[in-house]
């Protein structure tokens, strides 16, 4: 049965790699994921997991030895942040293409320049092209579900994709929280064993990485959307299972207090948590206002979102990221562009705010849903301001 | 006949080949030929990681592969870092009971390139580390995938794309990069020199790497006439008079101690060797007198460190 604890979120999601009875960790130690690999190494060092952990030297060799441990058939486990994660681009392309079920623990941290080791979603959003499947949590107990379930759904035969679990710097990864833990005999039963279907084995040579010409090379490309897209139903099957298992249900498309709601406010990440208490005072106060929090970034759930804001008049999307000379934040161009072929859609204002750490109370939630209603009320065309900015 | 002062050395040489003809690399290729010599010392059960370059592309596109062995490629700098991640994966794996306990060598493998430039921090960082593997730089001496540009192989002197001779250049400005040495700096157990022109050498010390548990190195000559604008039929001569001239001597460090498997009595003048080479045809009679005086004081260097009495030829 679950036992109720009080740990942090990084302990969590280390945790939850060692119940997952992951056979390889390589990582490097960057701020604020270092309590994952730190919590990891001691797990490793009492003998309570049996497995390789691999101090690299580099982000890029932290990823580079994953895709080689996970295509010899070994359970794959690596956690980075921020600058790491960049360092790991151009091997985050290889991971989903080889299709390489690695499950990686992304603590979101803004990028430098100024170097700010602090949270935000800058980093995920320059990753989002990269074929991962991107989930975004809320809390450190979603952390450590979410890290439970992403074995589940990257070593999916149906999958076979590798998967990002997005848990907010600081905001949620140093916060002790009281959670519920699975028992081994629990996580046993709910995580199959991993068998790569063709791994790296003298017994049956296979040849992985070819190289692809021009006639080739679209079709590849092709089949790797395909997969990604139809993943979809592979994951909700996974979250429905689990909910069902242990009671904590998740959804790629959640909504609070939205039934009737007017304006809706669109977060990923633990902020959405912020703003419920903003929800609630503005309902208080008789304010049809409602919340829409995205969990499943890639593959992007467009039906779920259209379901989700259907009926609202504005939508008001809040960014961690801005993505510079562009539209704004880039999960408010998404949604955008996920909503421009609905007969009936909302407003949509994008909101930038929460970069480099900084805090958002729920008193900034609140203006900003009383800014989305009087922008719609002036008839504002599709716009995106940053907020909290210090004159 | 090739003669080696290495002991027991297998004969015949093993009979399997496990890089298949049909692959793409150029007319007289001394880099392919080393890789097929490696592979065979190797045999069957091995998993390789291999870096972009010349061996890779020219050996699988898709769908095609040379590889009779497992396999893998992803990039170009990364390639330690993936071996080191096949061992840590067949270590968990065989302590688990899933895969036989043994069978597995696991080989990274780069081009010059791969693994003294651009590698170079992945390469150290599993060397370091220790993991139980084998990586082979094919050295032919700049990036000839992408057309002959200088890399830190390069030797002194030598004309490519990016190192010019001109008005005011010899071409390659710097020395070659000594990657053995960098190699034995980080005190693994077994670092050598390789070269296509002396087979039963070649696999002596591949077979002798497999044989010894932690990282091992290997730096394989591999002549390229493309890249070195010479005759395509010139591979094992320039091989040959690589290690006669004292450019690349034949050796192997174990546990720190050197030893030279191909013994000298006199070096050959190295013009030798640079004339069969439009690289090197830039260079003046006073270049290719500093050369041969550099190649000297290493190889002297080199005599020392194995502890060979130096002989002063007149």
């Amino acid at each position: 049965m679950s036992k109720r604890v009080g740990i942090e979120a990084s302990f969590a999601v280390a945790e939850a790699a060692k119940l997952a009875r992951v056979e390889v960790v390589a990582a490097y130690p960057i701020t604020p994921q270092t309590h994952i690999v730190e919590r990891f190494s001691e797990l490793v060092a009492d003998g309570e997991v049996d497995a390789e952990f691999v101090c690299v030297e580099s982000e890029h060799s932290a990823l580079s030895a994953c895709l080689g441990s996970s295509a010899t058939g070994a359970r794959t486990f690596t956690a980075t942040a921020g600058q790491g994660l960049e360092l790991m681009h151009e091997v985050l392309y290889v991971a989903s293409s080889a299709r390489l079920p690695i499950v990686m623990a992304v603590v979101n941290r803004a990028l430098s320049g100024p170097l700010n080791v602090w949270g935000d979603h800058s980093d995920a959003m320059a990753t989002r092209d990269c074929g991962w499947i991107q989930i975004f949590c809320t809390d450190g107990q979603e952390a450590f579900d979410q890290t439970i379930c992403a074995f589940r759904i990257a070593e999916d035969a149906k999958v076979l994709f590798p998967v990002m679990v997005h848990l907010d710097g600081f905001h949620v990864s140093h916060v002790v929280e009281p959670m519920f833990l699975m028992e081994q005999n629990e996580v046993d039963a709910f995580i199959p064993p991993y068998k790569h279907p063709f791994p790296l084995h003298p017994d049956r040579p296979v040849t992985m990485g070819a190289f692809a010409g021009p006639a080739i090379y679209t079709e590849a490309r092709k089949a790797q959307e395909e997969a990604l897209k139809t993943s979809k139903s592979a994951i909700c099957a996974v979250w429905d299972e689990f909910g069902k298992r242990f009671g904590r249900r998740y959804t790629p498309v959640e909504t609070y207090r939205a039934e009737d709601a007017e304006l809706l406010l669109l977060i990923m990440g633990s902020f959405s948590q912020t703003a419920e208490i903003a929800v609630d005072a503005l309902r208080q106060k008789g304010k049809k206002v409602g919340l829409v929090r995205m969990r499943l970034w890639r593959p992007f759930p467009f039906e779920e979102l259209r379901q989700a804001v259907r009926g609202a008049k504005v939508l008001a999307v809040f960014d961690r990221c801005l993505s510079y000379g562009g539209s704004g934040g880039p999960v408010c161009g998404e949604v955008k562009a996920a909503l421009y072929d609905e007969k009936e859609r909302p407003a949509v204002f994008g909101f930038v705010g929460g970069l480099g750490g900084r805090d958002v109370f729920p008193e900034e939630f609140e203006r900003i849903i009383e800014r989305g209603f009087a922008l719609a009320d002036q008839g504002q065309e599709s716009t995106y301001e940053m907020i909290g900015v210090r004159e | 006949m090739e003669q080696s002062d290495l002991g027991n050395v297998p004969r015949p040489i093993e009979p399997d080949e496990y890089f298949a003809p049909g692959h793409r690399a150029c007319i007289g290729c001394g880099e392919v030929l080393a890789l097929r010599m490696v592979c065979k010392a190797l045999g069957k059960d091995v998993i390789i990681a291999n870096a972009t370059g010349c061996m890779e592309i020219v050996s699988s596109p898709f769908p095609g592969t040379s590889w009779r062995v497992p396999w893998i490629h992803t990039l170009f700098e990364n390639t330690a870092a993936v071996a080191a991640g096949i061992e840590c994966a067949v270590r968990i794996l065989e302590r688990k009971g899933k895969i036989a306990a043994g069978q597995i060598t696991v080989v990274g493998m780069g081009g010059d390139g791969g693994t003294s430039d651009i590698g170079f921090q992945a390469l150290s960082g599993a060397l370091e580390r220790g993991h139980n593997f084998i990586y082979v730089c094919f050295d032919n001496e700049a990036y000839m995938n992408t057309g002959i540009q200088r890399s830190s192989a390069t030797p002194f002197g030598a004309m490519t794309t990016t190192s010019p001779p001109g008005k005011v250049s010899i071409g390659q400005r710097t020395r070659k990069k000594n990657m053995p040495e960098i190699a034995v700096a980080h005190h693994i157990p077994y670092v050598a020199t390789l070269n296509p022109s002396y087979p039963r050498d070649l696999a002596a010390k591949v077979q002798k790497a497999k044989s010894i548990p932690g990282a091992k190195y290997l730096h394989a000559f591999s002549p390229c006439p493309t890249g070195w604008r010479c005759a395509t039929d010139l591979s094992i001569e320039l091989g040959r008079l690589a290690v006669e001239t004292g450019i690349f001597p034949l050796y192997e460090v174990e546990n720190g101690a050197y030893r030279l498997t191909k013994k000298l009595s006199k070096l050959k003048p190295v013009n030798d060797y640079l004339k069969l080479q439009g690289r090197f045809r830039h260079l003046t009679d006073d270049i290719r007198e500093q050369i041969q005086q550099q190649v000297d004081r290493d190889y002297q260097a080199l005599l020392k460190k194995a502890g060979v009495p130096i002989t002063q030829d007149e």
